[in-house]
């Protein structure tokens, strides 16, 4: 097998080949209980103590479907522009692993409650944004499986385990499967609009309420299926589905090596084997997993024991008018809002805070002032931390005070930061901050006259040209007053002690 | 011609994980097959306009609320299991892939 190294050149591979891609996105809804029993969904539980008899496919247990979960599948529907089902079925999918205590899963197959939509997607390019649409082939709902431990093998990993350990809390929780229709887009865009489509799909989850769509854990999962054909040919080439890309940078590179690796085959005359493959994201290469003609035989049949789903149209049609506004329009409305240019736009965008600028400039900010420490220290705060933007311990409505401290003269830029940090630190609020770590700007004339006659003392020299007439010099009678103070002095104030001190 | 063949019956024990010998997947193949056949009689009758069923009972959306139930304790839970550890159904080694 050719290594990444030997790999023809992205560029090369598509001066040669199309692209096709198919995107199939699990998203874990958020309900509070199970698809089809009443045990909790919460992260984070002992191992076990969220399963009954029905998850845990015990004999005589019968599953009810959880209605939450159906009015999100028709939510997340209507958001893709799907048609909603008049009457659809659940499917057994059948299959001997032990990640489902009963030996199969309850799916939907050829009766999916959402079908036949699509979603716009916007990708940068050199020739400035450009809109895809993507086609949705279908929505349907299905069922988590159980968590499994490897044992005895390196790393956690299957291959060499001596026995593996079953957890069944996730067994049964909500999942809606999004499949795309087959993706043709210019070659040197293809990666990008993989990535596009599924930041799209997680805004508009987490618009709508369902799903806070993370990726890191798990609750939506991303399978990349590619294939190459030569350029300008029509019939599809044999594709590959690259399993469980969960960064919306995983998914960008994984096609991106997929499309570079099917490349390299294909020239050296070796055909594509239709299978699954693992990425990996420390060597960000896919390796074989397995065959899918050989796998995939689940003999689905209809679940016997859920009675069909038939939406009334009169429901769906009150469902519809629950939904959010489309995100690609509510990015427009806001930047027009903001006053943001396209390039200020796309990095709230895709720093994931349009949400949170959003709350703090309703929590009395001001668009600059919020955009700037959501995409500067928090994010930097968030990056080394490896945790979520929203998730280190800072709200809009802090934001938003050091923000009105600021206007107010409390806080200078610099005093700002380190009230921001201290908050980001869990020292407690922007005002407890302040006062713990004596932050506030002193423009009492005491404390700074003192400070003023210090540095005049210091500097005669430079006292002499301000007594001159020289204006210019008064700068490095503030800068030495600013150091005395640590940065906590009024440099307004300062200026005119000095002035008034230099003059008379 | 029969409606289902031996390679087909061997395939489903395969995909059943039941270990059958030879001259049981004969066996099964006959016995199958008649069971198929007996089956096939109902396409005879069934006429265009009749879908086929896959519910006995003419019931559509039976819904429960998105409210909590008690689940079993993980003890519980694991009672049954014939090996546990760490709070875990034990299970042999797993050949093959994750699905």
């Amino acid at each position: 097998m050719p290594t990444i190294t030997t790999l023809p050149s992205f560029d090369a591979a598509i001066n040669r080949f199309d692209p096709v891609m198919g995107m199939e996105v699990h998203v874990e809804l958020g309900t509070t209980t199970k698809m089809f029993c009443g045990c909790s969904t919460e992260f984070g539980a002992e191992p076990n103590a969220q399963v009954c008899p029905t998850c845990l496919g015990l004999p005589g247990s019968l599953p009810v479907v959880n209605r939450v979960a159906v009015e999100s599948a028709i939510r997340i529907g209507l958001a893709l522009n799907c048609r909603i089902a008049e009457h659809c079925r659940f499917a057994r999918k059948n299959y001997f692993y032990p990640d489902m205590p009963k030996n199969f899963q309850v799916s939907q197959y050829d009766e999916p409650i959402a079908f036949d939509g699509w979603t716009d997607v916007t990708v940068d390019t050199d020739d400035g944004a450009r809109v895809f649409r993507i086609g949705i082939e279908r929505a349907h709902m299905e069922e988590d499986t159980g968590k499994s431990l490897h044992v005895g093998g390196a790393t956690g990993r299957i291959h060499g385990a001596s026995h593996s350990l079953l957890d069944y809390n996730r067994a049964g929780i909500p999942l809606i499967e999004i499949v795309t229709k087959p993706i043709e887009v210019p070659p040197a865009l293809a990666p990008a609009v993989a990535r596009a489509y599924v930041t799209e799909l997680r805004e508009l989850i987490r618009a709508l309420g369902v799903s806070e769509a993370r990726m890191e854990l798990g609750q939506m999962r991303c399978d990349a299926n590619v294939s190459l054909k030569p350029t300008g040919a029509s019939s599809f080439g044999t594709r590959t589905e690259t399993k469980n890309v969960n960064s919306l940078r995983s998914v960008e590179r994984a096609v991106t090596y997929e499309i570079r690796r099917q490349a390299a085959a294909l020239d050296s005359g070796t055909a594509i084997v239709q299978e699954t493959r693992h990425w990996h994201e420390d060597t960000g290469e896919t390796t074989a997993g397995r065959v899918k003609e050989e796998a995939e035989d689940y003999r689905y049949f209809p679940e016997p024991d859920l009675v069909p789903v038939a939406p009334a149209r009169d429901w769906v049609e009150q469902l519809r008018g629950t939904l959010p506004e489309p995100p690609a329009a509510r990015r427009s409305r806001l930047q027009a809002e903001w006053g943001f240019t396209d390039l200020e736009m796309r990095d709230v965008v895709n720093a994931g805070a349009v949400g949170l600028v959003e709350e703090t400039i309703a929590a009395g900010a001001d668009a600059a002032g919020a955009k700037k420490w959501w995409l500067g220290v928090v994010a930097r705060t968030a990056n080394e931390r490896g945790a979520g933007i929203d998730e280190v311990g800072i709200t809009p409505a802090d934001v938003a005070r050091v923000q009105t401290l600021i206007g107010e003269g409390t806080l200078n830029d610099k005093l700002a930061r380190q009230v921001v940090e201290g908050v980001l630190a869990g020292e407690g609020s922007p005002d407890e901050v302040v006062t713990a770590r004596g932050l506030a700007i002193v423009s009492d004339d005491a404390a700074l006259g003192t400070a003023v006659d210090g540095a005049i003392a210091a500097m005669p020299d430079v006292a002499e040209k301000i007594r001159g007439g020289n204006m210019g010099a008064v700068g490095a009678l503030i800068g030495a007053v600013m150091k005395a103070t640590g940065g906590q002095a009024d440099a307004k104030r300062v200026r005119e002690l000095i002035v008034e001190r230099l003059s008379g | 011609m029969p409606s289902i063949s031996r390679d087909e019956v061997a395939h489903l024990a395969r995909l059943a994980r039941l270990d059958l010998q030879s001259d049981e997947v004969d066996h099964l193949a006959g016995q199958l097959d008649q069971i198929i056949d007996a089956v096939g009689q109902v396409a005879q009758v069934a006429a265009d306009d009749i879908p086929p069923t896959s519910h006995a009972l003419p019931v559509t959306n039976v819904f429960r609320p998105d409210e909590l139930r008690p689940c079993l304790s993980a003890e519980a839970a694991l009672s049954g299991a014939p090996e546990a550890e760490d709070g875990r159904f034990r299970v042999p080694q797993i050949l093959g892939e994750e699905q």
